[in-house]
């Protein structure tokens, strides 16, 4: 790397909104302070977040730094089909409003602090709920990984980026800064960090909107350019899907929803909120964050229309604000991503954390377990499971997170039966859960490899194929093994297991 | 339980499938045309369902609060 490609007005904007945030991530142990020796204080902010603190959290945490990047190179790159994500995160939230004040009561009641534990309780198998917390933590790792990408290419943007180990040391030193504060507070980091990241956030996109299509003659002529280019292009690309595009962009989208609060990291922002009438706020006010992302997926098409040209794709943001931004904007809106890559990974890794102490360790490791002790080594499992995403990500090409993140999808999907349908009268059995689970997780992942890890599989259908989102078929596999296995290990007597859970308990009327 | 049990069971909930419906049947809006303010149906669509999405949520939270 030489001195002579570094932006420098943008090099030190960023780092001085580095250094704030780096500031607010220790401060943030004092917010609100719990006894930090509990694993619910420091891997659920002591269970205190109200309506607007888990808006910023939740906001930060489901629509990450990656998404920044990600969804605006999907549609630089095939236009309309990138938009998938836009009904994806319109029809999650009325799943939200339904399931998740029933998850947050009964979690509550019972002191549960992950969806595993809950799992355990309502079905009283160790085994079922350690499928449910290994799942997170093989989906969790790669999407961990990925932010560090976000963040890898801002700093690229920024020229002190570069091959070899020398152009990671401004990634590591930034993990390494993020590992530390979320070690000693915890939850509360993200939380307060969130509320910063998201207003730069929404102050960056708000400008790009207004500014770049004024540069660029307006929307109409944002849409003609990308219309055009995606002519000259052919294939399956265009601002409009091609009739073929329509069932692998519907079963996406629902997928993607179905997926999506199964993550450990959504589902610990849900479970940190102080009420289930928080998480029912939510679910109305979250959406306002669906309308920045339409907005954000936008940037591809102004990319487009701006002329930009990249060698890889995930380079379009950054490329297209330092060609319309003033150097002290890009240095701000560059810092708006890579701390937007914070939150959720500070978040993702707590979230693993939590799922690794309290249903790998306490259950199968150390019983007796202090509450000091949980909370003690879920810190140093926060800190195993950052640097082994830094690691990944250092050593390994970034086509393997993407391609493992794709998969994480698929799986975590496989943890929706036993949670969702556990939340309501249907309780199968927790053996024929584990068996549909095993089933769904095969199934999803050979079908992935037949595919060379895209995530539409070919399905034939009455004479005609449709291609479907690979997570929705292993899904329904899964459901229909489990439903149909319960009944038939009821007549052999297997796998009854125990519920420690009323009915009541999942109401929130009765979680005072 | 039982005096949870009517205000779970509000018919406004099916209100909450519209999304679904809405967006998930891609002939009903994979569309250029009527296009507003230069986008083209297809995008405006879709913004337009985040707020009706929210608002038939606050709907359901009203009737069952």
């Amino acid at each position: 790397m030489s001195t002579d490609t570094i932006n420098w007005t943008a090099l030190i904007v960023f780092i001085l909104f580095f250094l704030l945030v780096t500031v607010l991530g220790f401060v943030a142990a004092r917010w609100r302070a719990g006894d930090m020796s509990q694993l619910h204080e420091w891997g659920l902010g002591g269970r205190r977040f109200g309506t607007i603190i888990t808006w910023f959290l939740v906001g930060g945490d489901f629509y990450t730094a990656y998404t920044v990047i990600a969804v605006p190179a999907l549609v630089y790159a095939v236009g309309a089909y990138g938009f998938f994500a836009l009904p994806y995160t319109i029809v999650v939230y009325p799943l939200v409003f339904l399931v998740m004040p029933r998850l947050w009561a009964v979690c509550h009641r019972h002191q549960y602090v992950t969806g595993a534990d809950f799992v355990h309780g309502r079905y009283g198998s160790a085994w079922l709920a350690l499928a449910v917390a290994l799942t997170g933590l093989l989906a969790t790792m790669p999407y961990i990984a990925l932010q560090l990408v976000g963040m890898q290419v801002v700093i690229g943007g920024l020229g002190i980026g570069g091959e070899g180990f020398r152009g990671d040391i401004p990634l590591i030193i930034a993990f390494v800064v993020l590992a530390v504060y979320t070690y000693s507070s915890g939850l509360r980091a993200p939380a307060m960090i969130a509320f910063v990241k998201d207003v730069m956030i929404y102050i960056v996109v708000i400008a790009a909107v207004a500014v770049i299509p004024m540069q660029l003659g307006g929307y109409g002529a944002v849409f003609d350019a990308a219309d055009k280019a995606f002519q000259a292009k052919g294939g399956a690309t265009g601002i409009l899907l091609q009739p073929g595009q329509f069932v692998p962009f519907a079963t996406l989208a629902l997928g993607s929803a179905f997926a999506a609060f199964m993550y450990p990291h959504t589902m610990t922002g849900v479970l940190s909120s102080s009420s289930g009438d928080v998480v029912r706020k939510n679910a109305m006010l979250l959406p306002a964050y669906t309308i920045l992302l339409g907005l954000i997926a936008m940037l591809g098409y102004m990319a487009i229309a701006a002329g930009i040209s990249v060698k890889s794709n995930t380079a379009v943001v950054p490329a297209l604000f330092l060609k319309i931004f003033p150097d002290w904007f890009v240095g701000f809106s560059f810092a708006a991503i890579a701390i937007g890559a914070l939150v959720p990974a500070a978040i993702m890794s707590i979230g693993a954390a939590n799922l690794f102490t309290r249903n790998i360790w306490r259950v199968f490791v150390n019983p007796n377990i202090t509450p000091a002790a949980e909370a003690a080594t879920a810190k140093l499992a926060s800190l195993v499971v950052k640097f082994g995403a830094l690691i990944f990500i250092v050593a390994l090409p970034t086509q393997y997170a993407i391609d493992l993140q794709l998969l994480g999808g698929v799986w975590i999907l496989q943890t929706f039966p036993a949670i969702v349908l556990g939340l309501y009268q249907t309780r199968l059995r927790p053996s024929a859960l584990l068996f549909g689970w095993a089933v769904g997780m095969v199934a999803g992942t050979v079908m992935a490899y037949q595919m060379g890890l895209k995530p539409v599989y070919p399905l034939a259908f009455g004479g005609t194929v449709y291609p479907v989102y690979i997570g929705v078929l292993a899904g329904a596999l899964n459901l229909v093994v489990s439903a149909v296995a319960s009944p038939l290990f009821g007549m052999l007597g297997v796998g009854e297991g125990s519920d420690a859970t009323q009915p009541g308990d999942f109401l929130l009327s009765q979680a005072k | 339980m039982e005096d949870n049990a009517p205000k779970r069971s509000t018919p406004w909930i099916w209100g909450l499938l519209l999304p679904y419906i809405a967006l998930l049947w891609l002939p009903f809006y994979n569309a250029r045309e009527p296009s507003l303010a230069g986008f083209p149906f297809f995008y405006w669509y879709q913004f337009a369902w985040v707020p009706l999405t929210s608002f038939l949520i606050y709907l359901v939270y009203r009737v069952t609060k």
